[in-house]
């Protein structure tokens, strides 16, 4: 058992709970920054891009988890503000903007253009939210197609190197800088995403995901802070899809469909809702389900000479997860892993019920 | 001039006439207490002067200011913080955090600044923070300070409620049912509370309550509402004496529970 003394206010403040929980951070930062030594002495950077890929995925899902887990706003539409962010990254890049500038511009118009589509529908609640980015998303091929001369239409568009003051950073020839790349702005991500939670800026979002009219009553404006949260999902989502352009090297108007929406909002779901980590949690489980299922698919083909060949069994195994999780799990991996932890910190006084939610009192039933 | 003037208000929610033509008044430094039976109104008006609801016909004024020409997230600005009848405290977050949702008014930092956590910032979050401690120790919240509201026993979930409403320091606190639900020594602290917020904190409050034992304990002057209509203003005694509130009351039985809560 751990009994945390906490002495002053800062306690509370820091970015680490305790020391034991900065130790192990720093371990963990020690160990993302190690990784690719060990692809370096195999000799064989493949899988590196796949944790690079699954590291943007998790930018992407911290947006949407900033959205969704901690404003209680869904989204079915983030894949388009990632193609917003990969398109002007793409033509600022083209337009010999250096990347350190393009970079960051193409998150914030990103943002800035998500916002503005989003402001009328912001009003809407829950269900008509989601419908209205549903309709976003299931648009944006058409646009990239009507944009062409932007996006290169159906025939898509090459993504430039990234070039920071004459170090050239590309996917597959330089894949370690391209990892550190991505881990840098993901870092940064999570640090400004933690800034966020211990400010009045982030106790606002979850005042405003848990309790509309009481946050009202506390002098929020529903309206501003809906907006400000979806600017800055918006925004890390634009990052994450000019990192994922220069990643997929060329983009479509396939690339950032529905589909890749709906994984994003799966993958925070199964991760865990409200929760940084969950983002993480959800974008490993979606970068392990191809890799399991190729290698499950050989192993068969090469043990048992059966050959497994489902279309969509990558999305009928995501669903089966997200369903099991829904059922059993509702506060996703990191939940689960809250709760093993808590287990073994209170060892042996850990009840079973300890995590059970009360049965939520009546809700002010006839204000609005 | 008053703290708080309602003038002639009306409130229709389709036919029915939820407050009808009221008027009243809330002095600096004063406890006033609404009472009536069920349905009487008594909410509405705080959700009148809390802006959730835009009245037909009427003016509210606070601390000479036109609330009407306000927004809902306005109010608290001016210096007015509530609890409601049902507890609306954020669910997902803990005691503490609830607290600091309660300084929102106070708070001067922007996005930016916050999600850079500058200097600035964190001064500010320690500002407010000692601001929340004192409501802590106020309501001897010690120890559930890092519990999730989610897992708290209903009794306290009313008093963080309550310091949520105290953590803004505001001049007028709209208490919805303080009492409701309350044991016996809960509603005993909950009327030392409320007399130290006046006497002590120098905070106005207004209260709607139906435990007539806490309404006798701590208010200056008592309104009874019925059918949205005033019956009756004045202390405590006069009121319950007066012949078209025990009308009202009449068969509920609920005046006639003059527990004495403080005694
Ligand atoms: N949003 C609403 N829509 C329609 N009718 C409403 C609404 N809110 C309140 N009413 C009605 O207005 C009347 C006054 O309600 P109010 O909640 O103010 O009563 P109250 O005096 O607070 O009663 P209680 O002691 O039960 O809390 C009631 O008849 C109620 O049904
Ligand atoms: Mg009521």
């Amino acid at each position: 058992m751990r009994f945390v003394f906490k002495t002053s206010y800062d306690a509370d403040i820091r970015l680490f709970k305790h020391r034991a929980q900065a130790t192990w951070y720093v371990l963990l930062l020690l160990l993302v920054l190690a990784t690719p030594l060990y692809f370096v002495a195999i000799d064989d950077a493949y899988l590196l891009g796949e944790i690079t890929g699954v590291l943007i995925l998790a930018i992407a899902g911290m947006g949407l988890m900033l959205l969704t887990g901690h404003t209680g706003l869904p989204s079915l539409g983030h894949a388009t503000f990632m193609a917003l962010g990969c398109y002007v990254n793409i033509n600022l890049l083209n337009a010999g903007v250096p990347w350190v500038i393009a970079f960051p511009v193409s998150g914030l118009l990103a943002g800035l253009i998500g916002t503005l589509i989003a402001l009328p529908v912001l009003r809407l609640h829950g269900v008509y939210l989601a419908l209205a980015t549903l309709a976003m998303s299931i648009l944006t091929s058409d646009f990239v197609v009507l944009a062409e001369p932007w996006t290169g239409g159906i025939a898509g568009a090459a993504v430039p190197d990234i070039n920071i003051f004459g170090i050239e950073v590309n996917r597959y020839s330089t894949p370690y800088k391209f990892y550190y790349l991505v881990l840098f702005v993901t870092i940064l991500l999570v640090w400004a995403y933690r800034n966020l939670l211990r400010t009045p800026t982030g106790r606002s979002f979850t005042a405003v995901r848990d309790s509309e009219i009481s946050a009202r009553a506390m002098g929020i404006n529903l309206t501003r802070t809906k907006a400000t949260s979806f600017f800055l999902s918006a925004t890390a989502a634009g990052l994450a899809g000019a990192l994922f352009g220069h990643s997929a090297g060329y983009v479509t108007n396939e690339t950032f469909d529905l589909v890749m929406s709906i994984t994003l909002l799966l993958m925070i779901v199964i991760g865990g809702l409200g929760f940084i980590h969950g983002a993480f949690f959800g974008a490993i489980v979606v970068g392990i389900i191809p890799v399991a299922i190729a290698n499950g698919r050989s192993f068969l083909a090469n043990a048992f000479d059966v050959n497994i060949n489902i279309p969509g069994l990558e999305s009928a195994m995501f669903a089966f997860i997200l369903v099991c999780f829904i059922l059993f799990e509702p506060m996703g991996l990191y939940g689960r892993w809250l709760k093993i932890r808590t287990y073994f910190e209170l060892f042996p006084f850990y009840r079973k019920d300890m995590f059970k939610r009360q049965k939520s009192y009546l809700k002010t039933d006839r204000v609005q | 001039m008053s703290l708080l003037e309602i003038e002639n208000v009306t409130l229709r929610f389709g036919g029915l006439v939820a407050v009808d033509n009221v008027s009243l008044h809330v002095e600096t430094g004063e406890v006033f207490a609404l009472v009536g039976p069920n349905g009487a109104g008594k909410s509405t008006i705080f959700n009148l002067i809390s802006r959730f609801y835009d009245p037909a016909e009427g003016k509210i004024r606070f601390d000479g200011n036109d609330l009407l020409t306000q927004s809902a997230d306005q109010v608290p600005g001016f210096g007015i913080a509530r609890t409601f009848q049902n507890i609306e405290l954020f669910e997902q977050a803990t005691v503490l955090q609830n607290l600091l949702v309660g300084r929102h008014r106070h708070r001067t930092t922007g996005v930016l600044s916050d999600v850079l956590f500058s200097r600035k910032a964190y001064r500010e979050e320690l500002r407010h923070r000692e601001a929340v401690e004192q409501v802590i120790e106020f309501l001897d919240l010690q120890a559930y300070r890092d519990k999730m509201i989610g897992g708290l026993p209903y009794g306290v979930r009313k008093v963080v409620e309550l310091g949520r409403a105290l953590a803004s320091e505001p001049k007028l606190l709209l208490l919805d049912e303080p009492a409701s639900g309350l044991s016996v020594e809960e509603t005993q602290d909950m009327a030392f509370w409320i007399e130290d917020i006046q006497k002590q904190m120098g905070i106005s409050v207004m209260m709607v309550e139906h435990d007539m034992g806490l309404v006798s304990a701590v208010s200056n002057r008592v309104m009874a509402l019925s059918d949205g209509k005033e019956l009756a203003t004045g202390t405590s005694a006069d009121v319950q004496s007066h012949p078209a509130v025990i009308e009202a009351y009449l068969g509920t039985g609920e005046i006639s529970k003059t527990g004495t809560s403080r005694a």
